[in-house]
């Protein structure tokens, strides 16, 4: 089929790298439908997204445990480490949580350790999306000589034993923070994401319109600004949400084996102060599951909201 | 005049690039000012990559392609960007010329960033208007839109006014009607003709033999990246030579003829060695004045050819 | 075979309420006839074309009824289309270069769509083969994977497959708009050719090129906005039309030999209503150079000459 076909699918794969989605044929009336453009398309990625559970689910999971991390500092004392009760005592009205092996709450903790676990995984999943994208999209656009060289840079990183080399670094490092951590994480995680964009990138670069950008003159960082970026807004968001992700769970790991922010507290930390001190074999449950379950929570519900995403962006797995 | 001489495109396939496929093959042909040429072929002929060659997207891998003399080959940034004031191009695909997120006279709206920095916006209306008018277009109906608010031939038709607005030369039509309805095709072809009248020289690729045949004053059909047939539109159609030209032409469906058995009974040979009209060294024989042909080789009965179809006689080749 | 299709009504469901694909469309085809579905973008011949064997997610059967040698065809009814498909309507799809699983050789994959079916592979190899050779294809492509055949061998392979089971109905859907015009010629007189050995009965063979449909086609129906314009004999259509619509088509196709200079052509200005509001009366009033006030009111389908139906008030 000719026009109206491939118009209806051109119109509503904005923001997706959806092709060929088919919309009604006879839908589009060439100059009498009015308002709705991308306009209509926002309010349909809205209307889809507000209806999938996965996504809504995800979210709410997500914004709670956000809230949680970012108001619940103002009503709890400042110092999550401070020796305030008794040790070892389980989940009472006085400590939610409990306390630990050292009479440290196990609540104040857990939400000073949520509040470092979102940090490291802003960061060093800003960090690895920015570095993902300047190399994804130099490789794919370029091509030639400039994407080998680039190739050869992500190949060199991606096998890099990362965990390896950030416990080297780490190891040498005296002072720890929360933010150098997920630096370092940033620096080491983007060759997966660079390789993705520039596989979108690549095809994107062939497509007719990149060509007329071409045609007029437009130069290079421009189109991949102006004409590339947005047509995969979708698969960008979707990236830098894994990104995330990923890196709360390498931060987590590393805390985990000692190798934490050596001030404050994150979710990893807790993990390996419990393990530390038995807290399996002492039976003290409510040292190790808030945390554990507080990663899992955060990590886990990215990823459904990612795959709701999914669905939310690519019209061809929506179920209408 | 934009003229491509003897040029070659050679892609490097498989793995690291090792095995060599040549696109186009020692092409050469002119368009000129006031002139529709059009290039003739099916799929794997290689006229999309002679046209993407002429508009700088993908360089030429051996010889040249000149405008007023000038090699674009060279071109570097800003003289390709000046360039492209004079030779512009549309393409098939109307829909995916646009990026679906803004709005269709976005399209516009680039050139007068890049070219039009300083024309002040009242006077840039102006000229989008008379763009507008010169494709027979509605202001009120296109502009502010979206793309899949617009119909195909009207989204095509503002890519000839962007164009336009570029004040340019020569204009690279690839297989700009192939998806849009028989109604409009019409249309969008009379418009390339009528935009003749302004001096603009058009390449119009093309797949569809009617078409071509309907506006072009000079046909260059291609087949697997070699010129077969070129020359006057009116002789190549009415006394093909070659015999893939005569296939091609024989299997046009008709309105008003069904086809018969088996057409293109009586081959005549092949034009280049048996009617002796190539000069040493050239790949085509004038026929008749302003009438070419290649040689027919080994599938089309020609004795003198060698090697899968192609001439490789030394006399042949410079 | 018979199929009598009475006022179909199949719209599509989308987010802004329902599109009138095919509002109300009443045809016959005879035993052993082809008849070329012709129309422009938005007309519904491909809705037709699909209705006709398997409606998709977002097709709605709104009226009408569609009857098979005076069986009725559950079109509605996904489940019990079933039965129907592929033993008596059948259908080759447009992209068929995509029809073919790229991972599997094709005997393979025929043999397990064969199985899927009910059928015994072993029952019909030999007129596989025997109906590969009638299409001039060699019987090892059953060896291949498709990425090694053309895109006209793969055509001319997915419509042995389609009718391989002598379907009565043969529903060709596009089959000869991605292939290049020598193999296009190829293709459509191999599909003619199914009908003259008697591998199917009848057939409906959409497309929007009408040249092409008048090389092989018995009876034209041109199409528009969801309705019927013109039903007649092919050399009726294109010789002698009497729909405004059919004849500012016909007329403004270019054929070889025909040249701007000579004779300027002209196509129709103005683009088809939309089909989610579609206006009342005839729907090509906007555009047609005939329109008069009675077109306000929708013309009914008229015989105007034996086998020639026209719905216009002036035809």
């Amino acid at each position: 089929m000719t026009t109206s076909d491939t118009g209806s699918s051109a119109g509503s794969s904005a923001g997706g790298g959806a092709p060929g989605a088919v919309a009604a044929p006879g839908a589009v009336a060439p100059a009498a439908a009015g308002g709705p453009a991308v306009r209509g398309t926002v309010a349909e990625t809205l209307y889809f997204a507000l209806r999938n559970g996965k996504l809504l689910t995800g979210l709410s999971v997500l914004v709670l445990l956000l809230l949680t991390a970012l108001i619940g500092p103002l009503f709890l004392p400042p110092d999550p480490n401070a020796y305030v009760g008794l040790s070892g005592r389980p989940p009472s009205a006085e400590h939610w949580f409990g306390t630990t092996h050292f009479g440290q709450d196990v609540f104040t903790q857990f939400v000073y350790g949520l509040q470092a676990t979102f940090l490291v995984g802003a960061l060093g999943g800003g960090i690895a999306a920015v570095l993902g994208m300047v190399v994804g999209f130099t490789a794919g656009y370029r091509g030639g000589v400039v994407d080998e060289i680039l190739n050869a840079l992500t190949n060199v990183v991606l096998v890099l034993p990362t965990l390896a080399v950030l416990l080297v670094i780490n190891a040498y490092l005296g002072v720890r923070s929360v933010a150098v951590q997920g630096l370092f994480i940033g620096l080491t995680s983007w060759p997966w994401a660079a390789r993705a964009i520039r596989a979108q990138t690549l095809s994107l670069r062939s497509r007719d319109f990149t060509d007329l950008a071409r045609l007029s003159g437009v130069p290079t960082w421009k189109i991949i600004a102006r004409e590339i970026a947005p047509n995969m807004s979708s698969y960008l968001f979707m990236t830098f949400i894994l990104l995330f992700g990923g890196a709360i769970l390498i931060g987590a790991s590393l805390d985990f084996i000692g190798l934490g922010p050596t001030h404050g507290i994150s979710l990893g930390l807790m993990l390996n102060n419990a393990a530390q001190w038995s807290a399996l074999h002492l039976g003290m449950w409510w040292w190790f599951i808030p945390p554990g379950a507080g990663i899992t929570a955060i990590v886990g519900s990215l990823y459904v909201m990612n795959v709701g995403l999914d669905e939310v962006f690519n019209p061809k797995l929506r179920e209408t | 005049m934009l003229r491509l001489d003897r040029v070659t495109k050679r892609y490097g396939v498989g793995a690291f690039g090792g095995t060599t496929f040549t696109a186009v093959r020692d092409v050469s042909f002119a368009v000129a000012p006031g002139e529709v040429v059009s290039l003739i072929g099916e799929s794997g002929s290689g006229k999309s990559t002679i046209g993407k060659m002429i508009l700088k997207l993908i360089p030429v891998s051996e010889g040249s392609i000149t405008l007023d003399g000038t090699d674009i080959g060279a071109f570097a940034r800003r003289r390709r960007k000046e360039y492209y004031r004079h030779v512009q191009g549309v393409f098939q695909d109307p829909f995916s010329c646009y990026n679906p997120v803004f709005k269709a006279d976005r399209v516009l709206r680039m050139i007068k960033e890049e070219y039009f920095p300083r024309v002040g916006r009242a006077e840039w209306d102006e000229r989008v208007a008379a763009a507008l008018e010169s494709v027979r277009l509605d202001p009120g109906a296109v502009l502010g839109r979206y793309p899949h608010q617009l119909s195909g031939g009207q989204l095509q038709r503002l890519l000839v006014a962007r164009a336009l607005l570029l004040d340019i030369r020569y204009l690279v039509a690839d297989e700009i009607t192939s998806m849009l309805d028989a109604s409009t095709r019409i249309d969008v072809l009379n418009l390339l003709a009528d935009l003749r009248a302004r001096g603009l020289g058009v390449l119009f690729i093309t797949h569809d033999l009617a078409l071509g045949n309907y506006i072009s004053a000079k046909t260059v059909v291609l087949r697997r990246g070699e010129v077969v047939e070129m020359g006057e539109t009116g002789k190549v159609f009415a006394n093909p030579l070659h015999p893939y030209a005569r296939r091609l032409l024989a299997s046009v469906p008709q309105l008003h003829a069904r086809w018969d058995g088996d057409e293109d009974a009586g081959a005549a040979g092949c034009a280049l060695h048996d009617g002796g009209h190539a000069a040493e060294g050239e790949r085509l024989a004038e026929v008749e004045p302003g009438h070419f042909v290649a040689c027919a080789g080994a599938e089309g009965g020609c004795a003198a050819a060698t090697d899968g179809g192609r001439a490789k006689a030394v006399s042949h080749r410079r | 075979m018979t199929l009598r299709v009475n006022d179909l009504k199949v719209y599509y469901k989308t987010l802004r309420g329902e599109v009138k694909a095919l509002d109300g469309v009443t045809f016959e085809i005879g035993d052993a006839e082809i008849l070329g579905l012709a129309g422009e973008s938005g007309c519904g011949k491909s809705t037709l074309g699909k209705a006709l064997i398997r409606m998709d997610g977002r097709m709605r059967l709104r009226g009408g009824t569609v009857e098979l040698d005076g069986e009725r065809l559950p079109i509605d009814d996904d489940a019990k289309m079933n039965r129907y498909r592929y033993h008596e309507v059948s259908l080759i799809p447009q992209y068929s270069m995509s029809a073919m699983n790229p991972t599997r050789r094709i005997g393979r994959m025929i043999r397990e769509l064969l199985e899927s079916r009910g059928v015994r592979y072993a029952d019909v190899a030999e007129e596989l083969v025997r109906r590969l050779r009638l299409v001039e294809l060699d019987p090892d492509v059953l060896n291949r994977y498709p990425i090694e055949l053309s895109g006209g061998m793969k055509q001319r392979t997915v419509m042995v497959i389609s009718t391989l089971l002598n379907p009565s109905l043969l529903i060709a859907d596009e089959i000869t708009s991605a292939l290049d015009v020598s193999t296009q010629k190829a293709v459509a007189k191999a599909l003619a050719g199914f009908r003259e050995h008697g591998f199917v009965k009848s057939m409906i063979f959409v497309t929007h090129d009408i040249s092409l449909t008048y090389q092989i086609a018995d009876t034209i129906m041109v199409m528009y906005a969801g309705k019927l314009a013109e039903k007649a004999s092919a050399a009726a259509i294109v010789n002698k039309p009497r729909h405004p619509y059919t004849q500012l088509l016909i007329s403004s196709l270019p054929e070889v030999g025909v040249r701007y200079a000579d004779k300027r052509l002209s196509g129709i200005p103005g683009s088809p209503p939309s089909l989610l509001d579609p206006p009342a009366g005839c729907r090509f009033r906007d555009r047609c150079p005939l329109a008069f006030a009675k077109c306000a009111e929708e013309p009914p389908v008229t015989e105007v000459a034996p086998g020639h139906y026209v719905a216009c008030w002036k035809g």
